[in-house]
């Protein structure tokens, strides 16, 4: 194990796996001579060269479609995007010919590619800055779509998505890069996708959060233990496929669930995990199931405004507390 | 006729295995004194100026190149007939008229090792480089002996073994695939090279701004082919383009270009041959085929933004009658031998129907398969 931040383990993944498998490249706009707009590929040009490390001009579109058409032709890219929020651009390709091509050729063109980069809120950057994209991408059959909490599950998850022979949409943080943890360095650390993480055993509650929220689901799951509340805490790790079977057997047990999810509340990740909820386990439940998003509105610059609209601890206490009955 | 060339560029690129002096991120001091001059030749490749021989063809690949032209216009206008039918749904864009190009393509090509990627317009192309009508022919009646076992249709032909990479069906979104699989072509040195073709339509998308940028600026092997047939559904070109010479474009990406007319098979061939050298040398371009088409956009298009004339005059120029003609004039066939052909080419066409009439629809449970690699991917009931 080493201590490693979420950029570095990101970027360990990278490099062992380029390191591995001659036919995976890095592609994006500064990724290659800029050392990454957020560091997470430093060194990388330097280790493997221009022809492996390539830089692009802003053209998420074309550069994300160069990508698909060298996985179709026997390559094996990880594309970055400097934010998610670049990959509208890119819509098309991802939706269209990554998460299709597939299925229409009869099985004949997998695509194997990696999409990675920030996601989600990172303070007053503003509304177009500012998406969270997983429920966009993960209603897409054909692409898989992960989101890691934590510098560990950071490496596992992304060498499993690099050698995953599907389209992987993997979903970071730009506030989650400095992030330190002990990350193993096992060269065959691979955290399969789909499976979830039982971060935190309770009895009481089942607070469902990934990505970022899954923080505030620990510092909730704190709180409530003062009181003598045991919460349980479970991040998925990867949006779709959705581990449903973990959630609900953990629901089976706690007979209440709280989801905490980043994304704007309307048909988004928790209105997903909320409904296979009802339908998996309707007899289990205590009290409804309770989610706490960011508000329905685009993201605001304004200090007091971006703070507000981002999903809140006290909230998730507070709900926590009400489908205990115990508010 | 001598090759298009440029000089080669002498900034730092990002897949320079050697980069040198040039150090990236200075910007040219020299600020010109002189108004802007721009000297562009393109060259042109025309009507009857090339014969067989001069390409390296025998008589025998004369006719089996006719022969593969007529496959293509009477496998679609079969097609067309069992649209009629309802035995074919959905959208059906016929390529008749334009098979100069892709058979043209096809002959200049390595099959094999060279790459094809195109739009929804895809009969003719997946004809030209080997697919069988057979498999063809059942794609477009939906059953599971159709080339994407009838998931895909008439817009998404794909052949791995003929390496036709699709059949896309938005318009200019596979030219950034087109570029990829040329990426894939130079990263694994293995001396291919991808045709992208798309539609004079498709060059308004930003999608082929942004692809013929990357190709030029990665020096990859890569010839992007406007065929242009003058309309973009029932746009003229006129009505789409400030600038309506395709060639020009290409100033923009610092790339050569040359203007073809797709209507002789030879022309196509010649610059097909040229710029496949031009790519396998490290040097993308641009092509642009000017073709014809005769049918209408799609099955269900009344053609009312063209007129009889128009086409009248155009049907003159139909690529397989002038092959036709070639060929009775350098006597490279007799009547008999012709006759055989279309006899031939007109029972592989009836014997794909009948394949594909007996192929079975695919089985309910087959729209589980062919999304995710695995077999057991948890899809929600």
């Amino acid at each position: 194990m080493a201590q490693l931040q979420f950029r570095e383990a990101i970027r360990a993944a990278m490099v062992e796996e380029m390191e591995r498998d001659e036919r995976i490249f890095l592609i994006g706009e500064e990724v290659a001579e800029y050392n990454g707009a957020y560091k997470v590929s430093e060194g990388m040009l330097d280790r493997f060269g221009p022809g492996r490390v390539i830089d692009t001009p802003i053209s998420e579109n074309g550069f994300s479609g160069l990508g698909i058409g060298a996985a179709m032709n026997g390559l094996r890219p990880i594309v970055e995007f400097m934010t998610f929020n670049f990959s509208f651009v890119a819509i098309d390709q991802i939706i269209n010919n990554a998460a299709k091509i597939r299925y229409m050729s009869g099985g004949q063109f997998p695509i194997p590619i990696v999409f990675r980069g920030p996601n989600g809120a990172a303070g007053q950057l503003a509304a177009t800055h500012n998406t969270s994209t997983e429920s966009i991408y993960a209603t897409i059959p054909g692409l898989k779509v992960v989101a890691p909490s934590n510098p560990d599950d950071a490496k596992g998850l992304l060498k499993a998505a690099i050698r995953d022979d599907n389209p992987v949409l993997f979903l970071e943080s730009e506030v989650m890069y400095g992030m330190k943890g002990e990350v193993s360095d096992d060269e065959d650390y691979v955290i399969p996708l789909g499976k979830a993480r039982v971060a935190r055993e309770g009895t009481d509650v089942t607070i469902v959060a990934h990505s970022k929220s899954y923080w505030i689901a620990l510092r909730v799951a704190d709180r409530l233990a003062e009181e003598g509340i045991s919460a349980e805490v479970i991040d998925p790790r990867t949006i779709r496929p959705l581990d449903i079977d973990t959630i609900v057997g953990s629901i089976r047990k706690t007979n209440r669930c709280v989801i905490i999810d980043e994304s704007n509340p309307y048909a988004s990740i928790s209105s997903e995990i909320a409904f296979q909820i009802q339908d998996r386990a309707f007899d289990w439940l205590d009290a409804p199931v309770a989610r706490v998003t960011a508000k329905d509105v685009p993201a605001p610059y304004a200090k007091n405004l971006i703070d507000y609209y981002m999903p809140q601890e006290d909230d998730a206490y507070r709900a926590c507390k009400r489908v205990l009955y115990a508010d | 006729m001598a090759s298009p060339t440029k000089s080669k560029r002498s900034t730092r690129r990002p897949t320079d295995p050697n980069p040198g002096q040039d150090v990236a991120g200075i910007v040219p001091e020299d600020f010109p004194e002189e108004p802007i001059r721009l000297d562009m030749t393109f060259n042109v490749y025309a009507a009857g100026r090339f014969g067989h021989e001069e390409l390296g063809l025998a008589s025998d690949d004369v006719l089996s190149m006719y022969r593969n032209m007529l496959l293509q216009r009477r496998f679609e206008e079969r097609a067309a007939q069992m649209y009629g039918k309802q035995k074919i749904a959905g959208f059906l864009h016929l390529y008749i008229g334009q098979e100069a190009i892709s058979t043209g393509t096809a002959t200049a090509l390595t099959l094999g090792k060279d790459s094809v990627i195109t739009a929804y317009r895809d009969h003719g192309l997946g004809l030209a480089l080997g697919m069988s009508a057979n498999e063809c022919m059942a794609e477009m009646f939906g059953r599971i002996g159709g080339c994407s076992r009838g998931k895909g249709g008439s817009m998404h032909f794909f052949s791995r073994e003929k390496r036709l990479f699709g059949g896309h069906g938005i318009v200019g979104a596979h030219v950034p695939l087109a570029v990829g699989i040329a990426f894939a072509h130079k990263y694994k040195k293995d001396g291919g090279v991808c045709m992208g073709f798309y539609g004079d339509g498709a060059a308004g998308q930003g999608a082929v701004h942004e692809a013929s940028n990357l190709a030029a600026l990665y020096e990859l092997p890569a010839i992007l082919v406007v065929e242009n047939n003058q309309y973009a559904m029932g746009t003229s070109v006129h009505r789409a383009f400030a600038e309506t010479e395709f060639t020009k474009h290409a100033v923009g990406y610092d790339m050569p270009a040359s203007l073809v007319n797709g209507m002789d098979v030879f022309a196509v061939t010649k610059a097909v041959q040229d710029h496949a050298a031009m790519a396998r040398s490290g040097q993308p371009s641009i092509l642009e085929m000017r073709t014809y088409r005769y049918r209408g956009h799609s099955m269900s298009d009344p053609q009312k933004y063209r007129t009889k004339e128009e086409l009248d005059r155009k049907k003159d120029q139909d690529p397989i009658i002038r092959m036709k003609a070639y060929i009775m004039e350098h006597k490279l066939a007799d009547d008999a031998r012709l006759d055989a052909i279309d006899d031939d080419v007109k029972a592989e066409v009836k014997a794909s129907v009948d394949f594909a009439e007996k192929s079975p629809f695919p089985d309910l449970e087959t729209i589980y398969e062919n999304i995710y690699e695995e077999d057991d991917y948890p899809y929600l009931a």
